[in-house]
């Protein structure tokens, strides 16, 4: 069987006709396979959901306990219709997950969805996982992304707070992830001290503790006087009068998108912070390298530079052209 | 030259002027000589160096990317330094001292340029690689003028600014002997001739706070409209300084080949023609170019109205009174169109002086200048001696469009403020105000931008065109580079018309017609 025939593009997101299902669909389903939490690949409203423990109880924290008809925790290999599915881990956050699809007589295909292999305090690393099919990113798909260490990152953090004692240094992250990640960075880094969180991010900061992820005090970034030099808040509050109680902040953003001086202009963001939860070049590229897939086929993101380098060096591949996905989500 | 990117992409992100004085002060005391020297003259456009072209870069690069991914890369990343520095492919983090990166752009043959520069790229981290493309391209961009570099070596303690000021002329990168002189040093030895000198400048005043003074105390002179200048020939070296101390002697070699005297002049710049003097947007024109073409010299010459002498044939004038000064600057024939003296203004009382300055001979004139006659001449702004009574500032009435957040003590405030006037029936912006309100006002503003969006581009709101803002300004020229083909100078809202319906506000044919 051809591996299209096995999954394709529809406009609810890629289709598994054998199985009937979708893997992170965009419009309500009869029944979804998530790789991870993102608001943008988990969506409410599905009849019934697969995905990893972690996924589940998250989505439950974010759309409440009712978000889907059914839900069932992926564990080992799952029989579905006529395919075989597994989750592996993605590296990208708490409970990511790729997803392999094995059909009877068929190739095996594996959707990575969002995926990062860099080091990561608050999840498992990515796992590797052998396929004829692999079907990844590409937002960060262009030779200029060579993500920096992020402990390099947090040594400018730590630079700027030293230089400006006297300013609240306030740092954008997505509430997912990001902002976990960033906290953990920073106290691998050294900065013991209370850390403030906005209100959006309690009950997930709350979550990643329960889950055994050390994130040190944190104190809430609510109150009209907020004692600690480092606050972290999704990017969106920036925009709202809730920075106006912090006095001359410098703001600080960390995304994967910083490495482009135009991009952390475009947002007024005094401290860029290269900070990426995806894949960069040099990743994205050993990793097609390494499994050696007879076919890539790429979901999102910038998909003409690594399709061009994939015709370079002799991969066949496809883009599938999948709307509806965020470069990297706020 | 680690520390040098680091500085670079700070200066870069940081909008504040006095946050950049203090990266760039933090910098220079941690920093050896002379990379400390060698980063304030790149930085303020002070550094000779053999100018890499992009051409170069693109052939550099060609060699070792894809043209497609690189031009899909350049795309995206919209400068090619930067797309260069991040593209480069190289694991490499060297810690390479900016005065080798400066040698080797100042010695390196043309010929062995490209492979020279791939070496250097191929031994640096990114954010080095951007730093030394950067210099090497000679294009900063981080917003640092010369007098806040001089201002940031003057926060490091020791003479202050106005003395070095005084001897900057006088030297050269990397700058060893001001470094010398702040950490406790000697005084540098004046090597220049033609230094620049501190200027002498004024404090604001109005007609309640002059009926304190005796009249009889002081001199009274028109407010030109031009530049501030100091002109000076010494020993036959001619020099034009701003009075921030910039040097612009090879934008007016018109008015350098005028100076056939030998001293210090304070005066205004201004564009003549015979006697009449031209609107400040035609000396614009002239300000800022490197050469000067002859068609420009004809139809924008340039001449100075003197108001003081500082150095006069070998004697320092500076500790005299006004009026002694004054007596040899009249006593003078300068030998030249060009250049004429700044008449005294003939008044009894401050009543007298307010009538003449209600009613100018001149619309190039923007008020009274008032100093005492035995004030000595003291660079700086001291308060007292000399003030500025400006005439009152133009007014429209026009309507908020456009706003966007400020940055630090401003973050989470809309507080830059785009407004327009009436064109047809349409609205078009004619400039940008962020200053002017209170701290009480810019919340109402605030409020008023967030409850009135119609839309949003990146941190900018489009608004409903509701708002009358009364905008104060001290002038408007005609210009190509804005869509209303008006640009005003000095605009701040000077009131908030929470009264005032839209439709009544003005016309753009209101502000067309105070050009001049």
């Amino acid at each position: 069987m051809r591996a299209d025939q096995i999954l394709h593009p529809t406009p609810a997101g890629l289709y598994c006709p054998q199985g009937d299902f979708h893997i992170d669909p965009l419009r309500p389903v009869p029944r979804a396979l998530i790789t991870h939490g993102h608001g943008d690949h988990a969506r409410a409203g599905h009849g019934a959901v697969l995905a990893t423990r972690q996924t589940l109880e998250m989505m439950a924290i974010r759309y409440g306990d009712d978000f889907a008809g059914q839900r069932q925790a992926a564990q080992g290999a799952i029989r579905i219709g006529d395919v075989s599915v597994s989750f592996h881990p993605a590296g990208h956050i708490l409970g990511s997950a790729q997803i392999a699809v094995t059909a009877d007589a068929g190739p095996k295909i594996v959707v990575s969805g969002d995926y990062c292999r860099t080091p990561n305090p608050t999840c498992a690393p990515y796992e590797p996982v052998p396929c004829d099919i692999f079907v990844t990113e590409a937002t960060f798909g262009l030779p200029v992304f060579r993500h920096p260490d992020p402990m390099a990152e947090m040594a400018r953090l730590r630079a700027s707070m030293a230089e400006f004692p006297e300013r609240p240094h306030l740092i954008g992250a997505y509430a997912l992830g990001k902002a976990q990640r960033v906290i953990a960075l920073a106290r691998a880094a050294g900065i013991d001290g209370p850390i403030a969180i906005h209100g959006a991010m309690q009950r997930l900061c709350d979550y990643h503790v329960q889950q055994g992820i050390d994130l040190g005090p944190l104190v809430p970034a609510t109150a009209d006087q907020v004692n600690a030099q480092l606050v972290i808040a999704p990017p969106s509050a920036f925009a709202s009068p809730w920075v106006q109680r912090f006095a001359d902040p410098v703001i600080g953003f960390a995304s994967g998108w910083m490495a482009v001086r135009a991009r952390a202009r475009q947002r007024g963001v005094e401290l860029p912070l290269v900070i990426s939860d995806h894949v960069d070049w040099p990743q994205v590229t050993a990793t097609i390298r390494e499994l050696a897939p007879e076919e890539v086929w790429i979901t999102h993101g910038t998909e003409d530079g690594l399709m061009r380098w994939c015709e370079i060096e002799g991969f066949a591949a496809r883009p599938l052209r999948l709307l509806g996905y965020e470069d990297e989500p706020e | 030259m680690r520390g040098f990117a680091t500085l670079l992409e700070r200066l870069a992100f940081t909008p504040a002027r006095n946050g950049k004085l203090q990266l760039l002060r933090h910098y220079l005391e941690v920093t050896p000589d002379p990379d400390r020297g060698y980063a304030l003259a790149a930085l303020t456009g002070d550094l000779s160096l053999r100018a890499v072209t992009p051409s170069l870069l693109r052939g550099l690069v060609a060699e070792r990317v894809d043209a497609q991914l690189f031009a899909l890369s350049y795309d995206f990343v919209g400068d090619l330094a930067e797309t260069i520095a991040l593209i480069w492919d190289s694991n490499r983090d060297e810690d390479l001292p900016l005065h080798r990166a400066v040698e080797l752009l100042q010695t390196t043959g043309k010929a062995g340029l490209p492979a020279a520069i791939a070496g250097v790229l191929d031994r640096l981290g990114p954010s080095q690689r951007l730093a030394f493309l950067k210099l090497a391209t000679g294009n900063m961009r981080v917003g640092l003028s010369a007098r806040m570099a001089r201002m940031a070596l003057a926060q490091m303690g020791g003479p202050g600014v106005a003395a070095i000021e005084e001897i900057w002329h006088g030297l050269t990168p990397p700058y060893q002997p001001v470094f010398d002189w702040i950490a406790g040093g000697a005084r540098p030895e004046q090597a220049a001739k033609a230094p620049f000198r501190p200027v002498m400048l004024s404090t604001p005043t109005d007609l309640d706070q002059l009926r304190a003074l005796d009249p009889a105390d002081y001199l009274a002179e028109w407010k030109w409209d031009g530049i501030r200048v100091q002109a000076i020939n010494d020993g036959g070296v001619r020099r034009l300084f701003s009075r921030t101390g910039e040097e612009i002697s090879a934008s007016f070699p018109d008015v350098i080949a005028a100076l056939n005297f030998d001293g210090a002049a304070d005066g205004e710049l201004l564009v003549r023609r015979g006697a009449e003097v031209a609107p400040f947007g035609d000396l614009q024109k002239r300000l800022g170019r490197k050469a000067v073409s002859k068609a420009m010299l004809a139809s924008h010459p340039a001449g100075l109205r003197l108001y003081d002498l500082m150095i006069w044939q070998g004697s320092d004038l500076r500790d005299l009174p006004l009026s002694e000064r004054r007596a040899v600057l009249e006593g003078t024939d300068f030998g030249s169109e060009r250049i004429d003296i700044s008449p005294r203004l003939d008044f009894a009382t401050w009543d007298d002086l307010a009538a003449l300055r209600a009613d100018p001979p001149d619309a190039v004139i923007e008020g009274v200048m008032i100093k005492r006659r035995d004030s000595a001449y003291v660079g700086g702004r001291p308060r007292g001696p000399w003030f500025k009574w400006k005439r009152d500032p133009m007014v429209v009435d026009a309507v908020l469009l456009y706003a966007q957040r400020g940055h630090g003590k401003r973050s989470g405030f809309y507080s830059d403020f785009t407004f327009g006037l009436w064109s047809g029936d349409q609205l078009l912006p004619v400039g940008k105000a962020y200053f002017g309100f209170t701290d009480e006002e810019l919340r109402e503003l605030d409020r008023f931008v967030r409850n009135h969006t119609t839309d949003r581009f990146g941190p900018v709101r489009a608004l409903e065109p509701k708002l009358v803002l009364e905008v104060a300004f001290e002038g408007v020229n005609a210009s190509s580079r804005h869509k209303s083909g008006l640009a005003m100078r000095f605009p701040r809202i000077s009131r908030i018309r929470w009264d005032k319906p839209a439709a009544e506000a003005d016309r753009l044919e209101t502000l067309k017609a105070m050009i001049g």
